[in-house]
């Protein structure tokens, strides 16, 4: 275990005053991580702020989306050889605290754990009506798919092992908003996913989720789940 | 039924078109690959505005009632499979900018980092990630 190198990548939009925190957060929790903070072009001081608390940051020239802002993170990890990858979003409401649980489960033989805020039912965790609907409906078509209960397949935070960030660098990734339909791609590619109960703060503002309009949301996630379950499975790496 | 009105509206149409695109290539402001679908469309347009047999066939292959109608919504159909075709490669392209974009972050941070690493004799970076290029297997 204590030969694993750790990497939590901290996908950033213009979290100054918050990234810093959460940088902290986790170089306190796990010491022997590093933390590599993806600025999506932030115009505010997100970089400066990260690089200030610890974290190596990768600055996206131009704003490309949360799902790109992790890609890099994961294509960073592989290639600095890392062996476990996780994420954490920068606006603070995930607590660091949760990752040791989380990593003890990734040694226990599974390729992707899943901070679950819906598991253990804290009541901090509050999504609008219509994102409530469709993250219930999506959580509920993922579980019957992959024949085990997920509750949240929308969490930010997670922990994967390097063979599946690999497999998330090739072009099968969504860059734009990874959600359900990548724990069904994990899924039928043979990956193991496991859930951890988590806890969160409550919201400081708006998180780089709530970019997308929640019907759009639905549509999109409908659509990438029909054409996931409609492709052969593919898999990187065995 | 087509009036010859209609006809010589659309021949005109047809030979502008087809000359604007091959005008647009020469001056190099439309690449050639993309120039084949624009070609075909005028092409076609071409064949069935000026001939009676192709526009004929069609008219009742739709089952439409005139054939000025049916080459309208052939020529309509023509340019929503044009718009389909930008959508792909407006696709292709920012998957491929995404990639340019990312590898600029981690280009700018290698670069950084190996500075530091000359300093502290570091080279272990290069070691760790073995086969890695610069530019990753992403298509």
């Amino acid at each position: 275990m204590s030969t694993d190198r750790i990497v939590i990548v901290v996908p950033a939009f213009n979290e100054s005053g918050r990234v810093g925190d959460v940088v902290r957060d986790v170089a306190r929790t796990l010491p022997s991580a590093d933390v590599v903070v993806v600025d999506d072009g932030s115009a505010d001081d997100t970089a400066a702020e990260a690089r200030q608390a610890g974290a190596v940051t990768l600055s996206l020239p131009v704003n490309s989306g949360y799902g790109a802002a992790l890609q890099t993170g994961y294509k960073y990890a592989v290639r600095r050889g890392y062996s476990i990858v996780g994420q954490i979003d920068a606006d603070g409401q995930h607590r660091a605290e949760f990752l040791p649980a989380m990593l003890a489960a990734l040694t226990d033989g599974f390729d992707v754990v899943i901070g679950s805020r819906f598991l253990d039912r804290d009541g901090h965790y509050r999504p609008s009506l219509a994102r409530g609907f469709g993250m219930r409906l999506f959580a509920r078509i993922v579980s019957l798919v992959t024949h085990q209960h997920l509750s949240d397949p929308t969490s930010g935070m997670q922990l994967m092992r390097i063979d599946v960030a690999r497999f998330f660098c090739s072009s099968v990734y969504p860059t734009d908003y990874p959600d359900a339909d990548i724990l069904i791609l994990l899924h039928r590619s043979g990956y193991r996913i496991h859930e951890v109960a988590v806890q969160m703060r409550p919201s400081p503002g708006k998180s780089m989720h709530s970019g997308h309009h929640s019907l759009y949301y639905i549509y999109k996630m409908a659509l990438s789940i029909l054409v996931t379950l409609l492709r052969s499975p593919s898999r990187g790496s065995s | 039924m087509i009036t010859t009105q209609t006809r010589i509206v659309a021949i005109i149409g047809s030979v502008l078109l087809l000359f604007g695109i091959i005008e647009l290539v020469r001056r190099r402001r439309l690449k050639e690959e993309y120039s084949v679908l624009w070609v075909a469309i005028a092409v076609a347009m071409l064949v069935l505005a000026a001939s009676t047999g192709p526009l004929h066939w069609l008219t009742s292959a739709i089952g439409a009632f005139s054939e000025s109608s049916a080459l309208y919504f052939f020529g309509l159909l023509l340019a929503i499979l044009l718009l389909l075709h930008f959508s792909i490669r407006t696709s292709l392209l920012e998957r491929r900018l995404t990639a340019l974009i990312q590898e600029i972050a981690l280009l700018t941070a290698s670069r950084s980092s190996d500075g530091e690493a000359e300093f502290h004799g570091a080279e272990q970076d290069a070691a760790a990630s073995p086969g890695e290029g610069p530019i990753d297997s992403e298509r």
